[in-house]
């Protein structure tokens, strides 16, 4: 009778099973990759930390940026691949971010095909809506609950293809065969403790952020980068890792929801941002790169919303980045509201039935959880570590890893946003490269040769390096290395960074990884979160070790990476990937390496002036 | 600032108890906030579900004095604070560990959900809808899993025999969803009828009362569904019409074929991949083949409750007990 | 316990193996009974403690309330049905005013005057108000909100949410008598036929013969009242909504039907308050024209 996947066989044996691909992260990008695997008819296996459905992209809320031209005609890929070149300051891989730009359309309407409801325009098209960044209003929605909508609609879309889900289990490590190429995950479940390990032809790394590391962030607790240490450990190259995007509003208040997302779709709906003074600040703070299209008054700012051809957008939607710094400035220059942000305010703009149906759940998060009526009064903002664009570093049209055998796909991947990404630029990132990714496994698995097994005497490492918390009687408690690990990323490689505050991280982090090594827990191993904490300790400071090298590294100010002692762009840095990896001793280093370049014919487009894009020839885009 | 006093469930399928713990009250906190403190003090190994802190994921459901509600929306200045708050798992699930529970019931009965069959789209490859034909529907797609309504519906709460035939609300809301999708072109009425157990709901409506998106399951779905099964089997007006215009309703057999249950493989297959012999430590002991099935889709059942290996001998077997 | 294996391939193996098991497997499955449940886990150890309910707030209070009002409305319905007296305020009071627990009053042991000249069944000589009561009774009884009034107050399942069912066995609606709650279209359709002979009730109650022929009186306000009250009721009712509109799946190709779907819908919402306000409206009505006919008080005339 027992249902489950629990026991698996007896003393001395390690729970296995063997598929084809393995995808690794149940998101929008792993769900994606699993379904395209499965479509193909392979053996696929999908793995995720938590239940199915919980993954960290059911929170994403203002939408899937597509040109797909439904609103504005005039847009197209083209544009649209202009935008996030801008946005991440053309640190992107060009050819990433062009077919995201080309293919996620298609991506869209297939969600719709396989029964996701957007928002509609009038003549029944889909809805789209305007974002930082975006020349056109271009994010399919629903609501203010897309990730929803988009998780719901793949894992049905993968429940009914069939694909065999491994929830609750978390994967510790990957496993190379003598070739090099990667033939097994290992790790355990959740409910029981119990180990496990999947044998594959090919894997997919989906696991998401790294948020985790940080005190205040939008992100879940499974957003500890367990995907991008893994794939370092495995021997892949990572990229950027110093660039994390702040999103500029995050709750304040109270305190223990602080971080807590507020969608830009405010924002885009026509909130705007105001210090003690009640001053719309941002007007005091468009960069000249997005100056000539920015408005420079409110009244052409207000204008826009109803008629973007004639007027400019509102500096309140420029790039994520900017937004987060000038917010920053203001409460350091003692501006900010009584808790330590600034006011975002919708209410006195829009009428309070056109915000309960835009923003459904912004309305009853703050209703709920601060007592704040956004129909009546201004909220409290401030910015929130919410992304990070660098990862492994990807085949722009494979996603397959320097690691044979490895892909690696949405947020966990690097390259395709730069140095800053457009909001709604990641879900349509999950579905192309997800795609992409599951497309490429499956191709990689049908050629590969031999029989994938899993190598005992690692797997004996993996394991007993697990348990070893139990082993220590005393020792310190996971979640007091965890905070302190929080508290050290917050406050010294935070948003704005220097030197030394920086090499103050790096000697701390060394501490708490011998803190770490030496943390104990008590219980049994089923369903322990105080050992599956110490479980993720060893990647959240990988990639904290990740990311305060590159910070240190990249002395420049570009995009989600702001340096106090290096304030200006470097155009120098501005043509590298800072590329980390493991040496042959296991040691960490780091080389610029220089960026693809882009052909002439894209390059084109940007020498254009700013206020006139390209027309569509041919719409590509559709 | 005064304390608050926290009763939590603290067992698992071999028993348990409410264990109690005491914490500083701390201003805007929800009940999940203090279950972190309590982890990240006296009870590190205090287990629960939790992701988004924000009411979006649906993961941390469990009874809060009584009423099933997701912990991380539950301000404590709104719970009567002279009393201890009584925390425990949902109580028509398999208790996993403290407040987790087994829900895989929930993912069992969506692979039995035949899903949406759409029309043919337009010329250029999309389709058109109109905001009126989606709104109904999105109503019931903002639906975030938490299962409290599963949880609280006493057809399966109370009378466990009734689990194998029955939806439950959250399926129900998603049967209504496609039954009135624009683009559906399938009938599961009779499914509805004769499997999904939709005559076993007596529209009692705490499905409706527990929903923390303001989901009306009952007026807006399972209402509507019992109408269109009126339609479709208990009005002999519709029959005639059926007759006439020579239109037929698709039988539930047939219906039931196109769910993913009935041609996706399930996981007795899955014995055959196991099993590959690792020679690890301890010798080969008493194997437990317990490792029965579990779709995909389908959760993390009970744990072996006790009787799977220990720690000490077996690295790699459970340890259900603490 | 049941349970479906399907290999891989997806045959199922009820059905003939062959080299199309997408055509095969569909031919060896004739009924739902062919098509094997997945297994779910039954009879899982539940966590919590044993107890009826964990909850602490008053609960039973709105059940308990149910319980006593709708027993108080039973119990005088049965002593006016049985009454048969006292329903129906004739010329002798210039009034035509009638319970509207006794119309249609078309049996023959209506008083004279109360029927007008709908006199059908002449043979049946028991209370009128078996047949004044007849469709409104199937209707509320049948009503989705009463059925949930009762079946948490009197039937106690459940009696609250997240409170243990008072029963071993529970099947529900699934099966004779309560499957029969199905008919309550039929039931709604019936209604709509008897607002409209109550409406006509209401309407002559504005004739006051000998007292000035046309005018308002305290009785047509409340008869009025009673009618409206009761189509308010009958249509914000579920049933009503569903074939107004809500068997519609494309709203924007039914523009009609889904306006009118929306007004319902809307009056679908307070479905509940009506239930109440219109029993409670009723049994004013009746009483009034009890009162009235029993000769304690004569009807004020308005204007
Ligand atoms: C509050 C919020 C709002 C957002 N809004 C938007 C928006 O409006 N538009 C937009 O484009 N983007 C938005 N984003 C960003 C976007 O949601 C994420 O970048 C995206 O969802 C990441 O998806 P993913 O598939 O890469 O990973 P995730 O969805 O994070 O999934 C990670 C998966 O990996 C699994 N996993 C992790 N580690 C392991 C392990 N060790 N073993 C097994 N499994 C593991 C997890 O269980 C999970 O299933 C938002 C993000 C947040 C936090
Ligand atoms: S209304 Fe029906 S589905 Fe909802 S809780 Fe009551 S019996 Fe269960
Ligand atoms: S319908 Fe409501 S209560 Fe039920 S699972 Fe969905 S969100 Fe939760
Ligand atoms: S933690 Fe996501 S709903 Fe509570
Ligand atoms: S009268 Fe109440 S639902 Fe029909």
């Amino acid at each position: 009778m027992a249902d489950g996947l629990t026991a698996g066989p007896g003393a001395g044996e390690l729970e296995t099973h063997d598929f084809d691909v393995v995808v690794i992260g149940a998101g929008g990008a792993g769900l994606r990759a699993a379904v395209e695997a499965k479509e193909r008819g392979l053996r696929t296996a999908l793995v995720c930390k938590s239940l199915l459905g919980k993954a960290h992209t059911v929170m994403a809320e203002g939408g899937a940026a597509a040109a797909m031209g439904n609103v504005w005609s005039e847009d197209n890929w083209q544009v649209h691949f202009r935008d996030t070149m801008r946005g991440g300051k053309m640190l992107n891989n060009w050819r990433m971010a062009q077919l995201h730009a080309q293919e996620s359309p298609d991506r869209i309407y297939e969600l719709e095909r396989w029964g996701a409801l957007f928002d509609r325009t009038p003549d029944g098209r889909i809805l789209q809506r305007d974002f930082g960044g975006h020349r056109y209003a271009r994010l399919a929605h629903v609501g203010d609950r897309t990730g929803l909508e988009l998780i719901r609609t793949l894992q049905q879309r993968a429940v009914s293809l069939g694909i065999e889900v491994f929830m609750e289990c978390k994967i510790l490590r990957l496993h190379k065969d003598s070739e090099g190429r990667v033939s097994a995950a290992v790790g355990y479940w959740r409910p029981t403790g119990g180990f496990v390990a999947f044998t594959g032809k090919a894997f997919v790394l989906a696991t998401g952020s790294i948020g985790k590391s940080w005190k205040y962030t939008s992100n879940s607790w499974e957003s500890t980068g367990d995907g991008h240490a893994m794939a370092l450990w495995a021997g892949a190259d990572m990229i950027d890792m110093e660039c994390v995007q702040f999103h500029p509003t995050g709750m304040v208040w109270p305190l223990s929801v602080r971080g807590i997302l507020v969608t830009e779709g405010v924002r885009g709906d026509g909130g705007v941002l105001r210090n003690s003074e009640g001053r719309r600040f941002m007007f005091d703070y468009i960069p000249p790169m997005f100056a000539a299209e920015t408005a420079d008054s409110e009244a052409e700012g207000d204008r826009w919303y109803d008629d973007h051809t004639n007027n400019r957008r509102p500096p309140e939607l420029l790039p994520r980045d900017e937004v987060a710094r000038s917010i920053n400035s203001e409460v350091k220059a003692g501006r900010g509201s009584p808790h330590g942000g600034v006011f975002l305010d919708i209410a006195s703009r829009r009428s309070a039935e056109y915000i309960r149906r835009r923003l459904p759940s912004m309305y009853h998060q703050f209703k709920e959880l601060a007592g704040v009526d956004i129909t009546a009064e201004a909220m409290e903002v401030g910015p929130t570590c919410h992304y990070v664009m660098g990862g492994i570093r990807v085949n722009a049209d494979t996603e397959a890893t320097t690691v044979p055998g490895l892909f690696a796909c949405g947020e966990v991947a690097g390259g395709m946003h730069g140095s800053n990404r457009l909001g709604g630029n990641s879900l349509s990132d999950l579905l192309v490269f997800g795609r992409r990714a599951g497309m490429a496994a499956a191709d990689y698995a049908e050629g590969r040769t031999g029989t994938p097994t899993v190598d005992a005497a690692e797997s004996r490492k993996v394991v007993s390096e697990a348990l070893a918390p139990f082993a220590r009687d005393s020792g310190e408690s996971p979640y007091d290395i965890h905070r302190d690990l929080q508290e050290t990323m917050q406050s010294l490689v935070g948003i704005i960074r220097t030197e030394s505050e920086l090499v103050q991280a790096a000697g701390e982090l060394d501490k708490l990884a011998e803190r770490a090594d030496a943390v104990a827990v008590s219980g049994g191993r089923a369903y322990n979160p105080g050992w599956n904490l110490a479980t993720d300790l060893p990647s959240m400071l990988a990639v904290s070790r990740l990311v305060t090298t590159g910070a240190l590294e990249r002395r420049e100010s570009r995009g989600g990476h702001t340096r106090d002692d290096y304030p200006k762009p470097d155009p120098e840095f501005g043509k590298v990937n800072l590329v980390q990896r493991l040496d042959e001793q296991g040691r960490l280093t780091l080389s610029p390496e220089p960026l693809p370049q882009m052909p002439p014919e894209l390059a084109a487009l940007f020498e254009e002036p700013a206020a006139s894009p390209a027309p569509a020839p041919g719409k590509e885009g559709h | 600032m005064a304390d608050v006093t926290m009763r939590v469930w603290r067992g698992d399928s071999a028993g348990g108890d409410f264990a109690d713990y005491t914490m500083p009250a701390v201003e805007g906190e929800v009940v999940l906030d203090v279950l972190h403190r309590i982890q990240a003090g006296p009870a590190p190994d205090l287990a629960c579900r939790w992701n988004c802190k924000a009411g979006k994921c649906g993961s941390c459901s469990a009874e809060i004095n009584g009423m099933p509600r997701l912990m991380c929306m539950t301000r404590m200045d709104e719970l009567p604070t002279e009393e201890p708050v009584v925390v425990a798992p949902m109580k028509t699930f398999p208790i996993v560990r403290d407040l987790v529970t087994d829900v895989s019931f929930n993912y069992v009965m969506a692979r039995q959900l035949p899903p949406l069959k759409p029309k043919a789209p337009e010329a250029d490859g999309t389709y058109r809808m109109q905001q009126v034909d989606v709104e109904r529907g999105q109503e019931f797609r903002k639906c975030i899993e938490c299962f409290l309504c599963q949880d609280v519906c006493h057809v399966i709460r109370d009378h466990e025999e009734n689990k194998p035939n029955y939806a439950g609300p959250r399926l129900f809301i998603r049967y209504m969803e496609l039954e009135s999708h624009p683009l559906d072109t399938n009938d599961r009425r009779e499914l509805l009828r004769q499997r999904m157990g939709i005559g076993l709901c007596n529209i009692t409506k705490c499905c409706t009362e527990v929903c923390p998106e303001h989901i009306k399951i009952t007026d807006n779905a399972i209402i509507p569904l019992k109408e269109r099964v009126v339609d479709g089997s208990y009005d002999p007006i519709a029959w005639l019409g059926r007759k006439i215009m020579r239109r037929t309703k698709r039988s539930a057999a047939e219906v039931a074929q196109d769910a993913p249950a009935f041609t996706a493989p399930t996981s007795e297959d899955r014995l055959e991949r196991q099993t590959v012999p690792v020679a690890v430590g301890a010798a080969v002991g008493a194997g437990n083949p317990a490792a029965a099935s579990a779709g995909p889709g389908a959760g993390p059942s009970e744990p072996a409750g006790g009787t799977g290996p220990t720690a000490a001998g077996d690295p790699f077997g459970t340890d259900a007990g603490a | 316990m049941a349970c479906c294996r399907v290999d891989r391939t997806g045959r199922h193996p009820g059905g003939p193996g062959g080299s199309e098991p997408e055509k095969e497997d569909k031919s060896g499955v004739s009924t739902i009974d062919d098509v094997k449940p997945i297994p779910v886990t039954i009879g899982g150890v539940r966590g919590g403690p044993a107890v009826r309910t964990l909850r602490r707030d008053p609960w039973w209070k709105s059940p308990a309330f149910t319980f006593v009002v709708l027993t108080l409305f039973v119990a005088y319905t049965v002593w006016a049905v049985f009454q048969n007296a006292d329903y129906f305020v004739g010329l002798s009071q210039h009034r035509d005013l009638i319970s509207p627990l006794y119309s249609p009053c078309i049996v023959g042991s209506c008083v004279p005057g109360s029927h007008g000249s709908f006199l059908v069944l002449h043979w049946w000589m028991l209370t009128p108000a078996l047949i004044g009561l007849s469709g409104p009774g199937l209707f509320r009884s049948t009503c989705y909100y009463y059925r949930k009034a009762y079946y948490r107050s009197f039937w106690q399942s459940p009696p609250g949410c997240a409170v243990a069912d008072g029963h071993k066995r529970y099947t529900g609606e699934s099966r004779f008598p309560l499957i029969l709650q199905n008919i309550h279209r039929y039931a709604w359709y019936v209604a709509i036929a008897w607002n409209v002979i109550l409406t006509i009730d209401a309407i002559m109650a504005y004739r006051l013969p000998g007292d000035g022929g046309i005018g308002v009186s305290v009785g047509s306000l409340v008869l009025t009242a009673n009618a409206a009250a009761l189509w308010m009721y009958s249509l914000s009712c579920h049933a009503c909504r569903h074939v107004t509109g809500g068997h519609v799946n494309e709203f924007s190709k039914a523009p009609i039907r889904h306006r009118l779907w929306k007004v319902v819908s809307k009056l679908n919402a307070i479905h509940m308050q009506f239930a109440w306000i219109s029993l409670f409206v009723v049994v004013i009505a009746d009483a009034y024209v009890r009162m009235v006919a029993a000769g304690w008080f004569t009807d004020p005339k308005l204007f």
